[in-house]
């Protein structure tokens, strides 16, 4: 582990890995796709005119989730993969040290920071407590939820037998029924947009008044403390 | 006992008809050309099972959907195929006759006859809220139940508690596998079941002497394994994004898809756009009313019929999930903003970026 030397350079770690960065991309794009053709689905557009023949609207449109479905769930499964041999900061997103005094202590600061009671804390290369706890228990905690209940709704029109069915069907009568699970995952895709609300103020904001680079970071790699 | 076919032949059926009711049977069930000499085999010498037909808390549309059988005709399920002993509504016998016949076949034929439940038990106040012969519905119930082979549930009252297990369900009406919980029990919900789909599930329980396979929840997979969306004949136009809007408005007309006026056929899983009702004649969608999913548990409680995305009603604020999402959106962004302020706010009135501690920043020690 690289302890940030004192030169005069700014000290920077390594934190994000070359996969680690594609995933997120990958996964933010994913989540706009879902996210916009999910409401659409619930929402449907305006009445296409004509002969059904000559569209496919509704679709395509569940093509494409169900495409970015596909894409987002085997990312999250790659993203998982690489917290087994990647850095010690790729493993951040699969837990909480909930039992670590120094976690709370640390979260603590960071709460009275965040609503301006207190001073800035120490910073930190890996994510601050406050954005641990909203990465594994909003983000990831929902991701997962989506992608069960997404493909236990997925498995309804795979029909009966099929994989999809066979493996996620559980779901449903764990839920009430098809119906309940509808609404959830609906809820749950918003649940995900007001994390990702949260996810891009905290790192504009920290980039802007903080003194990591926080948005690079996510391109280059290289987290950068600021002096 | 006479075998089927025995009574069959004293009705006055020729073989000839009877040989074809055999294999409309198997076609019926989903089962291929060599299972109609089975089904024959079975019915010329299997003796007839005896069914009892118990009525709970119940409207008797589970009833009245069953005399209107087309194939096959309810008259053949009821008088040729199953000997229905015991049924309160179509019963000639009435009174302490009526509930003498109840005992006389449960010990008779104990552990081999098939219960058929129409309705649900009430538990609340003893479950005074449903009296049968003097006592409770539970009661005769529980004590029916007991030596049943199998039990089928007609219905979403026995299913899965349908209206009276509405909230906020004065009664405890509950479903039956609330109340019996050591014996099979095939679920048959709708409110009511079609027709066909309840003669055909006594007909293969009694042609092969098992429950048919069932899905996780109870039904049987022949005729609940696919939503009404999955075979409906408007899939086309939900598929072209041909919605009708608001009733009578010109898409409707035309036949288009129900979904944005709160069709319930995606949700739902139930025979109704293959079998379809009334001798095939028609199903809801068909007659320009969207499916109210009333084969799906709790479909009472899932907000407006002309919705399909439920609502959600809890702290006493009815609304649905993107009205939720929305306010929650907008309170977020509000909030955001508002910290975002604040914060511009202190680094104006620093001057400065906020700098506290020339430290430089911690890792955490793994």
């Amino acid at each position: 582990m690289t302890q940030p030397t004192q030169s005069p350079l700014d000290a920077s770690e390594y934190v994000y890995e070359a996969p680690v960065r594609l995933w997120h991309w990958i996964n933010a794009a994913c989540i706009v796709v879902l996210a916009i053709t999910g409401y659409l689905i619930g929402s449907p557009l305006a009445t296409q005119p004509g002969e059904a023949s000559d569209h496919f609207v509704m679709g395509y449109i569940r093509f494409a989730h169900f495409s970015a479905a596909y894409i987002f769930t085997i990312a999250m499964i790659g993203r998982a993969y690489w917290a087994l041999v990647g850095n010690h900061h790729a493993r951040e997103l699969f837990s909480v040290p909930l039992t670590s005094k120094v976690y709370w202590t640390d979260m603590l600061a960071w709460v009275r920071y965040y609503l301006f009671i207190g001073p800035t804390p120490k910073p930190m290369f890996g994510h601050n407590p406050l954005s641990r706890f909203a990465m594994f228990f909003i983000f990831l905690l929902s991701s997962l939820f989506m992608i069960l209940t997404g493909f236990a709704l997925y498995g309804e029109g795979a029909q009966m037998g099929s994989w999809q069915e066979r493996t996620f069907g559980w779901v449903l009568p764990l839920l009430g029924q098809s119906n309940n699970v509808h609404v959830l995952h609906h809820l749950g895709m918003w649940v995900i947009v007001l994390f990702v609300m949260f996810h891009i103020y905290a790192a504009v904001r920290e980039e802007i008044n903080g003194r990591l680079s926080l948005v690079g970071a996510m391109i280059s790699g290289y987290k950068t403390f600021k002096k | 006992m006479e075998t089927f076919y025995e009574v069959m032949r004293r009705q006055g059926i020729s073989r000839r008809s009877f040989l074809k009711f055999c294999s409309l049977t198997a076609t019926s069930l989903g089962l291929g050309p060599a299972f109609m000499p089975k089904i024959a085999w079975a019915m010329e010498n299997k003796p007839r099972t005896p069914v009892l037909w118990l009525h709970g808390l119940e409207c008797t549309c589970c009833s009245e959907s069953f005399i209107r059988s087309a194939h096959p005709l309810a008259k053949d399920v009821v008088l040729s195929m199953i000997s229905l002993d015991y049924d309160d509504t179509l019963m000639a016998a009435a009174g302490h006759q009526a509930e003498a016949i109840l005992d006389e076949v449960m010990t008779k034929y104990k552990g081999n006859y098939i219960l058929a439940v129409e309705g649900n038990p009430p538990l609340n106040q003893d479950g005074m809220s449903c009296i049968i012969g003097g006592k409770p519905f539970v009661e005769q119930l529980k004590r029916v139940s007991r030596d049943a082979k199998a039990i089928i549930s007609w219905g979403s009252c026995a299913s899965w508690g349908c209206v009276q297990a509405a909230k906020p369900n004065p009664t405890q009406a509950v479903p039956i596998h609330k109340v019996i919980t050591d014996k099979p029990i095939i679920k048959v919900p709708g409110c009511p079941p079609i027709a066909e789909v309840m003669t055909g599930v006594i007909t293969y329980m009694l042609t092969f002497d098992r429950i048919p396979e069932l899905d996780r929840q109870g039904r049987p997979k022949m005729f609940y394994s696919q939503r009404i969306h999955d075979k409906c004949y408007r899939r086309p136009n939900f598929d072209a994004g041909q919605f009708v809007e608001s009733w009578d408005d010109d898409a409707a007309r035309k036949g288009y898809c129900l979904y944005k006026v709160g069709c319930k056929g995606p949700t739902t899983y139930n025979a109704c756009s293959t079998v379809r009702w009334n001798g095939g004649t028609s199903f809801p969608i068909q007659s320009g009313h969207g499916c109210i999913g009333c084969s799906e548990e709790g479909f009472w409680d899932k907000g407006s019929f002309y919705q399909h995305l439920s609502g959600i009603n809890q702290f006493g604020v009815e609304a649905n999930a993107d009205e939720i999402g929305l306010v929650a959106g907008v309170t977020v962004g509000a909030a955001i903003t508002a910290h975002a302020a604040v914060t511009a706010l202190k680094r104006a009135s620093n001057g400065k970026a906020p700098t506290t501690s020339p430290d430089a920043p911690a890792t955490r020690q793994e």
